[in-house]
């Protein structure tokens, strides 16, 4: 017999043999020892069988003909199952902490990521199948999110050491989140404001790219980490300082030049030369066809290069740490200064679902220029 | 009245469009035709000024287009394209509007102009909020031409307009433009390469080879006294004869003879009644008057005049 809907097939296959084999969570006598893995079935309970029985409930659906009603069950489960998940860590991390030694610590293990990560698959591809829409896209997300509000802030995951990490840098981390945030704006802003311009100029005479791209490609060429360094004498010389915030911005502003100036180049290039033929031979002028006919078509291909800047700079943002521009890149290098996997985490984290709800926020507002065009 | 007198464009070393100068007449229709590369569009191209002569003046009622503000001879000369240009990102109403916008009409005049326009092209007023994804590639060029009158134009220019369009959507756009042609007494110049649709448009043809006229007047004229040998080919060579007949009327060459059958209108091309009698396998055939009963007949002979 064959699996109907692959995907599904592989994903809960992974999930049901992490649920099995692989560690659920890891507890450990202090924060920097490392700990003894222990599965979902060591760990006992209903918990972890009620898991392994949604894992197994997946792979019996992947065997059902491919239908919408199907999917709906497929995305339901996956999703609550997913929630389920998150509280039965804390749960059990909870419990497994009223017998430990003070400073015992937990933290969650290789099953819990492949489960999560499968089970978050295994949804977006049900969303997919089902065609659905931005309303139901951001339903399922803000479901999730919600969820995850609720287990954390009921202090559900206070036995766990990420949250162990967090609550002792409260204030900090809130400040480097912001930081983070801030140096991404910043540099996205300036990104647009030169690279913007930039586009236009290279649109309007295509015997400019190959010099233009030229440059901005052998930029991104440069790892980050070297770039950052290389700064560092000539913005001494200028008096402006090699390290902190204004390095890093004028880093994370060269990579994300070049995919603000093709996608703008793009956007405007692939305007229909007829439509651009009718709105001159109309009399609009330069400027009107720029605003009003070049720019709202350019949009969607703009905005994608807008999303790709932004999610590339959140990641790129971490690395400015290393030259002490702050954000949450100093959690994940103290982390890994101090081989504290769960502080590593504490930065990783937020920085991923920095990135995942810039992607998303972008790909709507892209999605609403190309739907409502006028 | 347009007037090119003497225009000429070169890129370079290349002429595209040498000393050419024709005259159109108020109220007239005029297709200008030629193979591709002979710089039909190039000379329609440089009427609105999207092309800028390199020798030459063009008058549109007596007025120099070149000492003229681009933008607005622009908005007062109607342009009609092949890819019809309609903006993707405006509905219907707003694609029609664009160009009595850009002359600040008041917004209340601007509804009713669409409103007209609508009526005019015989589209349904339910098509003014529809995006042009929405539309069939006819309604899409109907549209076009729409946009093209907002503005009441004196002139309408059109660059091939019916060139995307398939076969039968095409000879129903030609009637149309025909129609509107006769109420609305617009000049209008229409590029072709098609030299049936020029014959049935146009009642001036200005035929264009590598850039130079080679003739300029009324089709007949082309038909009958082809200025040399390309004319003659270009019109149709060995059916030259079939669409001369094509643009005569039996009212013509009918006589006040009896015939039987079923009578034609005496609006018939030769084409068709020549077509009629091979069909009906007779050298004779009825037509009717207005009544419907028949007041004559047409015979083979009659055809050849």
């Amino acid at each position: 017999m064959m699996p109907r809907n692959r995907v599904v097939f592989v994903l809960s296959l992974f999930a049901f043999a992490a649920c099995i084999f692989a560690g659920f969570l890891t507890i450990a006598p202090n924060r920097l020892a490392s700990g003894q893995s222990l599965t979902l079935w060591q760990l006992g309970g209903i918990p972890g069988a009620a898991l392994t029985g949604a894992c197994v409930a997946l792979l019996a659906l992947s065997f059902v003909p491919i239908a919408r009603g199907v999917e709906y069950i497929v995305l339901g489960l996956a999703i609550a199952v997913f929630v389920f998940q998150l509280f039965a860590a804390g749960f059990l991390a909870t419990g497994s902490l009223t017998s430990a030694p003070h400073g015992t610590r937990v933290s969650l293990g290789w099953a819990f990521w492949t489960t999560g990560f499968c089970l978050a698959m295994i949804a977006i591809d049900a969303l997919q199948r089902l065609n659905a829409g931005t309303l139901a896209r951001l339903a399922a997300l803000a479901i999730i999110v919600a969820a995850t509000a609720l287990i954390t802030s009921g202090g559900w995951f206070d036995g766990l050491s990420l949250m162990r990490e967090y609550q002792t840098r409260q204030d900090e981390f809130a400040a480097a989140l912001g930081r983070h945030c801030l140096l991404v704006a910043v540099a996205v802003f300036l990104a647009v404001i030169i690279g913007a311009p930039l586009g236009l100029y290279v649109a309007r005479g295509p015997q400019r790219s190959a010099g233009t791209f030229g440059v901005l490609n052998m930029l991104q060429t440069i790892p980050s980490v070297a770039l950052f360094g290389l700064l560092i004498a000539p913005l001494s010389a200028l008096g402006i300082g090699g390290i902190g915030a204004v390095p890093a911005i004028i880093a994370l502003v060269l990579y994300s030049l070049l995919p603000v100036v093709r996608n703008t180049e793009a956007g405007i290039s692939g305007v229909d030369r007829g439509v651009i033929d009718a709105a001159r031979g109309m009399g609009l002028t330069p400027a009107q066809i720029l605003w009003r006919i070049e720019l709202p078509l350019g949009m969607p291909i703009f905005l994608a290069g807008l999303r790709i800047v932004a999610v590339q700079a959140i990641g790129l943002a971490i690395v400015a740490a290393l030259i002490g521009a702050g954000g949450l890149g100093s959690f994940v290098f103290q982390g890994i200064g101090q081989y504290a996997t769960d502080l590593v985490l504490l930065g990783a984290l937020p920085t991923i679902a920095l990135a995942l709800a810039a992607d998303f926020i972008l790909a709507l507002l892209a999605g609403f220029f190309e739907r409502s065009p006028s | 009245m347009i007037e090119l007198d003497h225009i000429s464009k070169n890129y370079g070393a290349r002429d595209s469009v040498s000393d050419v100068s024709f005259k159109v007449e108020q109220g007239a229709f005029c297709a200008i035709v030629g193979p591709s590369g002979s710089g039909k569009s190039t000379t329609l191209r440089m009427i609105n000024r999207l092309i800028e002569p390199s020798a030459g003046t063009i008058r549109i009622n007596g007025e120099d287009v070149a000492a003229l503000p681009l933008e607005a001879l622009r908005r007062r000369i109607g342009y009609a394209i092949q890819s019809v240009g309609l903006f993707p990102h405006w509905n219907v109403a707003d694609n029609i509007a664009t160009v009595p916008r850009l002359l600040k009409w008041p917004e209340e005049r601007v509804q009713q102009r669409i409103d007209e326009l609508l009526a005019l092209l015989q589209l349904d007023p339910a098509i003014r909020t529809k995006f042009p994804h929405q539309l069939s590639g006819g309604q899409q060029q109907r549209i076009g031409v729409a946009r093209a009158l907002a503005a009441d134009p004196e002139v309408l220019l059109m660059d091939e307009p019916f060139g995307a369009l398939d076969p039968i959507t095409r000879e129903t756009a030609r009637t149309e433009l025909s129609r509107i042609h006769k109420s609305t007494g617009k000049t209008i110049l229409f590029v072709t390469h098609d030299i049936d649709e020029a014959l049935g448009l146009a009642d001036k043809i200005a035929l264009l080879r590598n850039g130079r006229l080679v003739q300029f007047g009324p089709p007949i004229e082309l038909l009958t006294r082809p200025a040399d040998e390309f004319v003659r080919d270009f019109m149709g060579g060995s059916s030259l004869g079939l669409k001369l007949l094509a643009l005569r009327q039996v009212r013509e060459r009918m006589k006040p003879e009896p015939a039987s059958g079923e009578p034609i209108a005496p609006e018939t091309s030769l084409a068709e009644a020549l077509s009629q009698m091979v069909l009906r396998r007779t050298s004779r055939l009825p037509v009717g008057g207005t009544g419907g009963s028949a007041n004559g007949s047409i015979a083979l002979s009659d055809l050849v005049g």
